[in-house]
């Protein structure tokens, strides 16, 4: 869902899949009655058939390959390997801290990769959090929205999931500088460590998604809702530099 | 001398990630300050996760039963629900506010349960409080670290009469109320405050009988 790239499948199956998701987007989901429409939300009805297209998709492939994946993988393994490409995720958000105006939290970032690469086996251990390097994860059509670029219609990403335009042209800046997905000479540890990639971060969220289908009245809204309301939350900690020193936002409720 | 110095940081690191756990402790609740109490509920809910083995293995009745006692009676659900109801809720019968507001609590318990029987050895840290004491509306923020990516998750408080009572949180920078907005207004629109009402009793039957995924 996250981390897709055009490598991890081969010239055929990227073709079929793409003829799978053409049919699925002709035959467009419509809005539930009495719906209504979104500001942020124009083009919901395409939205809605691509939301539909990843639920299958993660019904069918995605959560079952990840239920195996919890099945055979024992825990301290999996905590490893999250804590493993967490730390290799830490570069590009200090990375992108850095570009956001937050100097002082890249320069905490690095530490952190350098701490968890050096004393945590190579990233397998977290061992900054602990000792009070805490994690500020940053990403590209994040920086964009620090930068003042407004985030545009929300967009359904096939693969991908919840975007917006903002964010689309991010991810594909994520995508891009990506070294382990883009750069890394040996195409076969390349497509590996992707796939394993994909797994652990559908696996961050096996019991969320769970709880989202139990919360949700339209999970399609409840899902869009929430996208946008945190991207929004994480511009606003990043150019308040994450600190406490926030003002509470005036309180309003004009309905009593 | 490098490898001296590079072992001692490691030790440094290595102590601090030992001795961080919380302590377990039985304190009354503060319902002082508004971050008084959310500290002292935190640390009491997860002491009694910590030490019962049926809720950590999923046992949602148990669970339940530890939201009905140790966290219901400071929060204030009619607010909650009004909110997420928006200019909706003055169209609906006492009745029908009453049947809401029960509906709605349930839904939530039965889906944050779950979360809670995940509890093991997070650690909450909490950020320093920025009100004045004449305040009546704070915004509690703290952050939930276990393994994997720290949480933010903030808590709305309203000072009421019989003290501090939390009507809103957010969890990943998404609250609660406001995302349940659209949720609750697209329901009415369809079906009437009594679809609304009739889908939220479905909705809780169908959690009821759900097995936990664990």
């Amino acid at each position: 869902m996250i981390f897709w790239l055009q490598s991890f499948l081969g010239q055929k199956a990227r073709r079929s899949l793409i003829a799978v998701l053409c049919v699925s987007l002709i035959g467009c989901a419509s809005i539930p009655a009495g719906s209504q429409p979104s500001a942020q939300d124009p083009w919901e009805s395409f939205n809605r058939s691509v939301f539909v297209f990843n639920e299958g998709l993660d019904d069918y492939l995605l959560k079952p390959v990840t239920t195996g994946y919890r099945y055979v993988v024992p825990s301290f393994a999996r905590n490893g390997i999250d804590n493993f490409f967490g730390n290799y995720n830490d570069i590009y958000s200090a990375l992108n801290q850095l570009l956001q105006g937050n100097p002082g939290i890249a320069a905490k970032g690095l530490m952190r990769v350098v701490v968890n690469t050096v004393f945590g086996l190579g990233g397998l251990i977290d061992m900054a959090t602990p000792g009070g390097l805490p994690k500020h994860k940053a990403d590209f059509g994040q920086t964009f929205g620090v930068w003042g670029i407004p985030s545009g219609p929300y967009v359904v990403l096939p693969f991908f999931g919840p975007s917006s335009v903002r964010d689309t042209f991010g991810t594909a800046a994520d995508i891009q500088s990506d070294y382990l997905l883009r750069l890394l000479p040996d195409v076969g540890l390349r497509n590996s460590l992707t796939g394993l990639r994909i797994v652990n971060a559908r696996n961050n969220f096996y019991q969320a998604g769970d709880l989202l289908d139990g919360a949700a009245i339209d999970k399609y809204s409840f899902v869009r809702d929430g996208y946008i309301q945190r991207r929004q939350y994480q511009i606003d900690q990043s150019k308040a530099g994450y600190d406490d020193d926030e003002v509470l936002p005036p309180f309003q409720n004009p309905y009593e | 001398m490098k490898i001296r110095r590079a072992f001692s940081i490691f030790t440094a690191f290595t102590a601090i990630w030992f001795i961080n756990p919380v302590s377990a402790q039985n304190a009354p609740i503060d319902e002082s300050t508004p971050n008084g109490l959310i500290r002292s509920i935190v640390s009491d809910v997860m002491a009694s996760i910590k030490a019962d083995p049926e809720i950590q293995k999923g046992n949602i009745t148990r669970v339940v039963d530890l939201v009905e006692k140790k966290i219901v009676p400071y929060t204030d659900m009619r607010r909650t629900t009004e909110m997420s109801m928006g200019p909706n809720w003055r169209k609906a019968t006492p009745e029908q506010q009453a049947q809401l507001i029960a509906e709605f609590k349930t839904l939530l318990i039965r889906t944050y349960s779950g979360a809670l029987s995940q509890v093991r050895d997070q650690t909450v840290q909490y950020r320093a409080l920025r009100a004045a004491p004449t305040d009546t509306e704070v915004i509690v923020r703290t952050v939930v670290q276990g393994r994997g990516d720290p949480i933010p998750l903030d808590y709305r408080l309203e000072k009421t009469p019989s003290g501090w009572k939390v009507y809103d949180i957010n969890v990943l920078g998404v609250w609660l109320v406001e995302n349940y907005r659209n949720q609750f207004t697209n329901q009415i629109n369809q079906n009437g405050i009594d679809g609304l009402i009739a889908f939220l009793k479905e909705r809780n039957k169908m959690l009821a009988s759900a097995r936990p995924s664990n």
